[in-house]
């Protein structure tokens, strides 16, 4: 079984981001960039598909293939997910902001070519928090969904996932060629061994232009502003129980 | 102009963010339409005839769409669309799962959790975790939205609409339900609560993160909340995290009890009303949004806060 995982760059999570003061959008520039948290429990749960562990048989996944839209450092992406275990990498070279729907077009082209059975995302990019290409590429291809996943069982020709939703947890089963978008309990990633970055190093990445998967990326929405969000007043401490319950009845809540 | 609002419910009560997105629908402007798409759900329907302000409730039934999973919703809705400009989903997991899929099958950009709507075309929403609100213009030939409830007042019931049949699709489906686990609980719905105390990696065990949050909660009649470490740690079930990708509340009154506020989890409760927090770390960075503050270990504070909820009347 072939497994795609398609990871993006985004900006590393521990940091704070700073709207550009003249509102044009949010200014990245000299701050670390990483591999979005979800995608990283994506590889790691495909990696185990081949490795086995976490409930997997090893040799269940033949081969795990990583894909990244995005600038040509995205390939230091696709090194972190090589260095997880991931084979080889794809680069679709696209500079600025692509959105969901064009990568979905983009990933549905790469599938075709690759013939995956199983497509494992993150369930959202923390950037854009979108949490909508999983869900446009299986429409596109016709294939179905598990989105939000925090358990995988491959079976023959299916797969059983346990899904994280509003009520608590839902188990569904979806046949093969399938979608699936991870939630943050799928995994907990391990951390890259140095002989594995290395490793990492001299494994293939192909790259590839959206011209030649023959998508057009022109954005279909118009951001006509970013801002920070208002700010709250906080700050205020107390000393007492009496107190907070005094400044709760102030503010009418109880 | 015409909206589509998609309602939550489940089958047979229908959720209050079902009117929320209506008032967001009502922004927007035209006609509004509301789809009940279950399995006996005719109750539900009944309910959403009532909403003020919509014009008709179209009601699909069948086996198929008994759980609302993402490939019926969309065969069901995509084909309607050819009669609307705009859906609106709630912003719920349900909501999440199937929109995505009807907007790439219309070849549409979908709009994840508004939280404003500036003009028929025009719509405010957060970004890297609520740190930035982008303000988006579109104008493609359909609109597929995603709505945060919490950021809209619910519409008002007297309404009465009238309900038309659409049939439910006939499958068969790519994937099937297999089984649930939903949490059955006496307390209001964590996303429509008024008050919610919520817990973090502080209670260290599960025991002690009932022991804490339950009594506070049955004083304050409030729904219980999570950080996701305390998710994680298995303190409490995946459903009660608030956050960036768990649930975004916006109660009343939100309790903070040993969490450290991560960015992560204060963009799912930044907007409450009131925040209280309990850390023993004056520097944690809860209290820079908290409206009480109160630095001390939850130990000595939470009983003390009982006592004087008590001496209050509560
Ligand atoms: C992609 C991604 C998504 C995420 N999504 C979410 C999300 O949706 N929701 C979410 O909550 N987190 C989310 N997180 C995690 C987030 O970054 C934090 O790790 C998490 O919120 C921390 O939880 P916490 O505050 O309970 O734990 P900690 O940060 O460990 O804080 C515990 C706090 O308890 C205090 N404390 C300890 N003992 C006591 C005591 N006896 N009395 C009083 N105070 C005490 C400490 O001072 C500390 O401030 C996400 C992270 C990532 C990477
Ligand atoms: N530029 C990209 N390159 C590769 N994968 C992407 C890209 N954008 C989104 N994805 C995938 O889609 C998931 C959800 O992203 P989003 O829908 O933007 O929230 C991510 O976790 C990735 O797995």
């Amino acid at each position: 079984m072939k497994v795609l995982v398609p990871v993006k760059r985004v900006l590393d999570y521990n940091l704070k981001v700073r709207v550009k003061p003249d509102g044009s959008g949010v200014d990245l520039s000299n701050l670390k960039m990483s591999i979005n948290p979800f995608c990283e429990i994506a590889v790691e749960e495909a990696v185990r598909m081949k490795e086995g562990g976490g409930g997997h048989a090893k040799g269940a996944a033949s081969e795990v293939v990583a894909v990244s839209i995005g600038p040509d450092q995205a390939q230091e992406t696709l090194r972190n997910a090589l260095a997880i275990g991931a084979d080889r990498g794809i680069l679709v070279k696209a500079d600025g902001e692509v959105e969901p729907l064009a990568v979905a077009k983009l990933l549905k082209a790469v599938v075709e070519a690759e013939k995956p059975d199983l497509v494992i995302l993150g369930k959202q990019a923390i950037d854009d928090d979108s949490n909508q290409t999983g869900q446009m590429l299986a429409a596109l291809l016709d294939w179905p969904q598990a989105t939000f996943a925090s358990k995988i069982v491959l079976g023959e020709g299916k797969a059983t996932v346990t899904r994280e939703v509003d009520g608590g947890l839902q188990t569904v089963d979806v046949q093969l060629p399938a979608i699936i978008t991870t939630d943050l309990r799928l995994n907990e990633p391990r951390y890259a061994s140095l002989p594995n970055i290395m490793k990492a190093k001299k494994k293939p990445i192909d790259a590839k232009t959206p011209a030649d998967l023959g998508v057009d990326t022109a954005p279909r929405l118009k951001v006509v502003k970013t801002a920070e969000p208002p700010k709250r007043q906080g700050g205020v401490k107390v000393k007492t129980a009496a107190e907070a319950v005094a400044k709760l009845k102030e503010a009418g809540v109880i | 102009m015409a909206v589509l609002v998609v309602a939550e419910h489940d089958n047979a009560s229908l959720k209050d963010a079902t009117h929320k997105v209506v008032t967001a629908a009502k922004a927007i402007g035209g006609d509004v339409d509301v789809l009940v798409a279950g399995e006996n759900a005719g109750a539900v329907a009944q309910e959403a005839a009532k909403i003020e302000g919509v014009r008709k409730v179209l009601h699909a039934d069948g086996a198929t769409l008994a759980k609302q999973l993402a490939e019926p919703m969309q065969a069901l809705i995509a084909p309607l669309m050819d009669s609307y400009d705009a859906l609106l989903f709630p912003a719920s997991t349900t909501g999440k799962n199937a929109a995505p899929r009807i907007a790439a099958q219309l070849d549409v950009m979908q709009l994840s959790g508004i939280i404003a709507v500036e003009s028929a075309d025009t719509f405010v929403r957060p970004i890297y975790a609520g740190n930035a609100l982008i303000t988006v213009k579109d104008e493609q030939a359909k609109k597929v939205i995603t709505v945060q409830p919490t950021a809209f007042k619910a519409a008002g019931d007297g309404g009465s609409a009238s309900v038309e049949t659409a049939a439910a699709p006939a499958g068969p489906f790519k994937s099937a339900f297999v089984s649930e686990e939903v949490a059955v609980s006496d307390r209001p719905e964590l996303t429509a609560a008024k008050r919610v105390v919520s817990g973090g990696r502080a209670m260290g065990s599960s025991d002690e993160f009932h022991k804490v949050l339950e009594p506070l909660a049955d004083k304050l009649g409030a729904a219980i909340g999570a950080s996701r470490a305390a998710v994680d740690a298995g303190y409490a079930p995946n459903d009660f995290q608030v956050g960036q990708t768990g649930k975004v509340v916006a109660p009343e009154l939100y309790v903070a009890i040993g969490i450290s506020g991560a960015i992560q989890h204060l963009a799912g409760m930044k907007d409450s009303k009131v925040i209280v927090a309990i850390n023993k770390d004056e520097e944690a960075p809860i209290f820079q949004v908290a409206d009480v503050g109160l630095v001390q270990d939850y130990k000595t504070a939470v009983p003390e806060l009982m006592d004087e909820l008590t001496k209050a009347g509560l």
